[in-house]
């Protein structure tokens, strides 16, 4: 559905998105994660036919950007950074506006533009001044715009920024709901938006792809390993140095006060390891309390992966 | 040109819907108003005192050219008040879009950059049309109490528009270069302004470049219309301004995109 290859952008002399390449499969939901001015806005930009790549191919839905420009624009809706919404005038005018512009008129018109404002629970503000709408209304009208002509993909632009959390939620509910007939790749910095609605995450920093995966892979060893916390009742010196002899253990951190503490170990995924971790605990007499399989969250992921750390060139 | 139509609705719209049609409109019909009373005002003394002086000296009254007094002074004032009122009514055309970001909207539709160039230019041209009829009841009164020849009210409107079309084109060209109101409209003024009042520079220079600077002169263009004369050199003048700029603003919009 979306296939970019090795798509560079340059502002002047600038290089806002270096050699960036990556696959899209019609129905999928990809989340696209980065720190601000990482290039995310820059290549939605190029996917929805705002502006020309540099370098680099774009095709969206079997069309090329470059090429078949209108092609491309009547199977995609985009909703920017920053909705673009006219506030003289009312919610429903505008949804009819960008209707036409679309290329609907008439019955069809009227009734894609009924059902757009059901699915994006602005029906009860139909008649309302844009410009006297509340940001959470905004944005669902910036939502009902990208929807109204039926596209089989859409782009959004963090499509959550600035609400609150009950609305945060409920958009995201949205979006997994249109993520059932829709192509859809979303921009945010946000890492719970991403698990909460993507089945895949593209990390980009710098203008370029820092990692590639679905979000439980991410976050569920990074390069084959895996993290494990225990509870250890027992003097944590010689716990510390019991632990870290054992083979197969890459790191291991305390955490907590008093004669309980927590254990994060770090340690290879193959060959498993945890029983040699359990059985040293129980023969140095010490007591343990608990163990659990924790993983990385998202946000070390990201982190590890944009924070310098072997990223720069 | 389906989808210049609903640019152009949009447009008209939203022209009507804010204060600045109906402030400019007004302000327009005030200040041409004015000076129509005083044309008119210093008509009648005129004949007045001319009918006394021919009773005195037992002349025949001499007959008063209500359409060289009254009508083509009028036109002519018009001209001048619309250089104020138009960068009013463009300067909102592109710049405003780009400021709030709808044009991410209009770029990423299939429609074409021209669709949005021409909807937008005839949106404003429409707001001016209807703000320089406006003027046509006072004209009417002329017709009502007296008999001034029709031509040279039919030749000064469409001097009007002519003008109109290519100053609202200029002043489209200058809010696509910028997503600043103020400047939009204040650059509008200032380029109106150069190529009215250039004329009077010509006497300055040589002769080829003084016949030059006399050919860009807006006002030289528009005697003859008020006067009654439909030329249609001046007419070329007028739509091929209002062509080419309309041209490079399309190239504006263009490259609008290449720097994102
Ligand atoms: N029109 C432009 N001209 C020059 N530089 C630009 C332009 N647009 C973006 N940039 C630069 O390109 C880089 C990437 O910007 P972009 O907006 O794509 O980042 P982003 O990932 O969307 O960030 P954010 O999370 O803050 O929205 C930034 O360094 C930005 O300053
Ligand atoms: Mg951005």
């Amino acid at each position: 559905m979306i296939d970019v290859k090795n798509l560079s952008k340059n502002y002047g002399s600038f290089e806002a998105v270096k050699d960036v390449s990556f696959f899209i499969d019609k129905g999928e939901v990809v989340g696209f994660l980065g720190p601000n001015a990482a290039g995310k806005t820059t290549t939605m930009r190029i996917l929805t036919c705002y502006m020309p790549a540099t370098q680099g191919s774009v095709s969206v839905a079997g069309f090329d950007v470059f090429d078949n420009p209108m092609s491309v624009k009547k199977r995609v809706g985009y909703l920017p950074e920053h909705p673009p919404l006219y506030p003289e005038m009312t919610v429903e005018s505008y949804l009819s506006f960008v209707g036409k512009i679309k290329g609907l008129s008439g019955k069809i018109l009227k009734m894609k533009l009924d059902k757009v404002l059901e699915r994006t629970s602005t029906a009860e503000v139909r008649s309302n001044l844009i410009a006297n709408l509340s940001k959470g209304f905004k944005q669902r009208v910036g939502l009902a715009q990208a929807l109204i002509h039926d596209p089989e993909v859409l782009v959004l632009d963090e499509p959550t920024v600035g609400l609150d959390p009950k609305q945060i939620i409920e958009v995201r509910e949205l979006i997994k709901e249109l993520g059932e007939d829709h192509t859809i790749i979303l921009s945010t910095h946000i890492l719970p938006e991403v698990s909460a609605t993507c089945g895949r995450v593209i990390i980009i920093n710098k203008g370029k792809i820092v990692a590639e995966d679905t979000p439980e892979n991410l976050t569920s060893g990074l390069q084959g390993q895996e993290r494990i916390e225990i509870e250890v009742d027992g003097p944590s010196k010689k716990v510390l140095a019991a632990l870290s002899k054992i083979k197969g253990v890459l790191k291991v951190s305390e955490d907590g006060d008093g004669s309980i503490k927590r254990y994060k170990i770090e340690l290879e995924k193959e060959p498993d390891v945890r029983k040699a971790v359990a059985a040293s605990v129980v023969n140095n007499g010490w007591g343990l309390l608990e163990m659990k399989s924790s993983g990385l969250s998202l946000e070390e992921i990201f982190l590890q992966l944009t924070t310098d750390e072997g990223v720069e060139v | 040109m389906r989808n210049s139509y609903h640019i152009y609705m949009r447009e008209l719209r939203s022209y009507f819907v804010s204060p600045i049609a109906y402030v400019v409109i007004a302000l327009f019909l005030a200040i041409s108003g004015i000076f129509f009373y005083l044309l008119l005002q210093s008509f009648i003394q005129m004949s007045f005192r001319m009918m006394m002086q021919a009773q005195q000296f037992q002349m025949q009254v001499p007959a008063m050219n209500i359409n060289q007094m009254v009508i083509r002074s009028l036109f002519l004032n018009m001209s001048i008040i619309t250089l104020f009122m138009l960068p009013m009514i463009t300067m909102k055309l592109f710049s405003e879009e780009k400021r709030s970001g709808t044009i991410e909207l209009l770029f990423t539709s299939p429609i074409t950059n021209w669709e949005i160039v021409i909807g937008k230019f005839f949106a404003a041209l429409t707001v001016y049309i209807a703000m320089i009829l406006g003027t046509v009841s006072y004209v009417s009164v002329l017709f009502i109490y007296g008999n001034p020849e029709l031509m040279p009210v039919i030749s000064g409107y469409l001097g009007l528009i002519l003008m109109g079309a290519m100053t609202v084109a200029i002043g489209g060209l200058i809010s696509a270069l910028t997503e600043n109101q103020i400047i939009a409209a204040v650059g509008c003024f200032g380029t109106m302004m150069i190529l009215w009042f250039v004329g009077f520079a010509s006497g300055f220079v040589g002769p080829e470049l003084g016949a030059i600077i006399k050919y860009l002169s807006v006002m030289e263009h528009f005697t003859d219309f008020a006067k009654g004369v439909i030329d249609s050199s001046h007419m070329v003048f007028y739509l091929s301004f209002a062509f080419f700029s309309l041209f490079l603003t399309y190239q504006a919009v263009e490259s609008a995109k290449w720097r994102g």
